[in-house]
């Protein structure tokens, strides 16, 4: 599979990231080498090998339901740039 | 042409933890804004999540009682889009081997007299976080960002395309709710936001195999809404279909205002989501024994219930719906019944006409219900034994109701003097004065004036102000006036 400069722009859109053509073409580069390296990869065999979805063999360990976290709000917030009446505030979304 | 409506549905339950999903952060509804958003919800950086054992068992549970396979290993993913109330830039969720894999739920579907039942497969159940909350109200020119339900635990529920109306989509949506609330894993609150309906729909001609495009309804928060959202949808793409024009694929937003549906977006623009497994979480391995556990714990199921009340109280099949709409109601119903088993048609009947109709008219909950159930049971043994008669048994109802007399049927039935005169004898008196006092009705029925004889009833059951048992009184005056 070859990457094309159009997949490079349209994942750079998707992820919110401003590209230029020039590091849109670097990208591409860079990106066409990891592809090529996934392509050596896919040649071998792996029809006997279960898919594993995470590089650990671990299982996920799981807490207890139980409420540990106290109102930490107010030093949250006095990082943020914008708050009012306890809401963050962002530039205005309407979809 | 003949068109037939083909509906799916997604259904986000929102889980009855008391912490969320990845964050030992509260759940509670209400809160002051961002005073329940820990560091996890809020996605500082650095930390990790962990996840909630109760949401798993809860999902685990959801899937036993819908005979869906519980998948193990069972993998979290990375959902990818942006939203300022989605501050990590992804969602945490499931796409490949989701907790719930399959099963079905039974429903049934029409009133009293035209029911008939179906069943609905599910496609899966999973375990997601659900997002925060944007206020768009004017914030110095600015959105508002309410973090506290980042991190709510939801299961979110997919159904196959198996309805064909919008009566079947809400007999679903009802028959999952109630399902829900019955195994305790969701409190079903839909005013909450703890129980929301994407709709589907699409439609083809009558008898065509191959689907029609779909469009997909979002955020349908009651049951009305439901069905009045897919009538608008699939009205609005027949139209379009018979004027020889096709139907786009997108997402559209129900205005209850206008009782109409519209683009939200289409699929041009539709979010490529970019899924993959989420390196902070290992796969969930899910034991037979914790299975084998949650299912001990399983209550009867809603649809174990309703056959039972079907074979054994001899209850119809909508009856029995009606009854098994929640624990609480089952419970409520069995109660009364047990100390009434011979009259289970009476205390089925008084519990989904009065007893309801007054708790709705009340906006109360039956477990709020001031009637007991053994209170009920002593009010309808009356009623059976003809001590009074159904019509007095509402104004004793009502004075139970209002808690008079501890809610005692008899001691109520005694202070009003309420009881049914069954000595005949006074009866029989009551009547003669009757009539001889009215000779004109008397004559008019005996030539086949009927209008006649219902007035003099009614004059007979005025004068025993109700007491009189009036099939006795009908009894009585046919023989007199015969004789």
């Amino acid at each position: 599979m070859s990457l094309t400069l159009d997949d490079i722009k349209r994942v750079a859109n998707l992820a919110c990231i401003e590209t230029s053509e020039t590091e849109a073409t670097n990208a591409l580069i860079h990106l066409s080498d990891i592809f090529n390296l996934i392509e050596q990869m896919q040649a071998v065999d792996t029809s006997s090998v279960n898919p594993m979805s995470h590089s650990q063999d671990l299982v996920q360990r799981l807490r207890d339901d139980m409420v540990t976290e106290s109102d930490q709000r107010e030093l949250f917030q006095s990082i943020a740039p914008k708050t009012d009446s306890g809401l963050y505030l962002v530039p205005k979304v309407l979809e | 042409m003949q068109w037939e409506i083909v509906i799916g549905l997604e259904v986000h339950t929102q889980l009855s933890t008391q912490s969320k999903i990845f964050s030992g952060a509260p759940t509670r509804f209400g809160a002051a804004p961002n005073a329940q958003a820990c560091a996890v919800d809020i996605a500082l950086p650095g930390v990790l999540p962990v996840l909630n054992h109760g949401a798993v068992e809860r999902a685990i549970r959801f899937g036993l009682s819908v005979g869906a396979k519980i998948n193990s290993p069972s993998i979290f993913a990375r959902k990818n889009y942006f939203y300022p109330d989605l501050p990590k830039g992804y969602q945490i969720s499931q796409y490949e081997l989701p907790v719930v894999a399959g099963g079905s739920v039974k429903i049934q579907v029409g009133g009293a007299g035209n029911q008939y039942e179906k069943t609905i497969r599910l496609t899966r159940a999973h375990l997601e976080e659900d997002a925060g909350k944007s206020l768009h109200e004017d914030f110095q020119g600015m959105t508002g960002i309410d973090l506290n339900r980042a991190g709510t635990p939801l299961l979110e529920i997919v159904s196959e395309p198996d309805m064909r109306s919008s009566d079947e989509a809400v007999a679903f949506a009802k028959s999952l709710h109630s399902l829900v609330r019955w195994i305790d894993i969701c409190d079903g609150n839909m005013q909450e936001g703890s129980f929301r309906c994407d709709a589907n729909v699409s439609v083809r001609l009558l008898g065509s195999d191959r689907l029609g495009t779909r469009c997909e309804i979002k955020n349908l928060n009651s049951f009305r809404f439901l069905e009045k959202a897919i009538n608008y949808e699939a009205r609005r793409q027949i139209e379009i279909l018979e004027d020889g024009g096709t139907i786009r694929q997108e997402t559209r937003l129900y205005d209850s205002d206008k009782n109409e549906t519209r683009t939200m977006r289409s699929k041009e623009d539709a979010q490529d989501y970019r899924y993959f497994p989420d390196p902070d979480l290992l796969p969930l391995a899910i034991s037979e024994d914790w299975i084998n556990h949650v299912r001990t714990m399983l209550p009867q199921l809603p649809e174990v219930r309703r056959s039972n009340y079907i074979t054994e109280y001899g209850l119809s099949s909508y009856d029995a719906g009606v009854l098994t709409s929640s624990k609480e109601m089952a419970s409520y119903f069995e109660r009364t019944v047990e100390l009434l088993p011979a009259q289970a048609k009476l205390c089925a009947n008084w519990i989904m006409s009065e007893v309801n109709g007054r708790l709705h008219k009340e906006s109360l909950d039956i477990a709020q219900c001031p009637v007991t159930p053994a209170q009920l049971s002593l009010l309808l043994l009356r009623v059976s034994d003809g001590t009074i008669s159904g019509k007095t048994a509402k104004d004793v109802f009502d004075a139970m109701w209002r808690i008079e007399c501890n809610g005692d049927a008899d001691l109520i039935i005694e202070s009003k003097g309420l009881k049914q005169i069954s000595d005949m004898s006074e009866i029989e008196k009551l009547i003669d004065d009757i009539l001889a006092a009215n000779p004109q009705q008397v004559s008019d029925y005996h030539s086949g004036k009927e209008k006649a004889f219902n007035s003099l009833v009614g004059q007979a059951m005025k004068a025993t102000k109700g007491k009189a048992n009036p099939s006795q009184v009908n009894d009585l005056l046919k023989k007199k006036l015969a004789g």
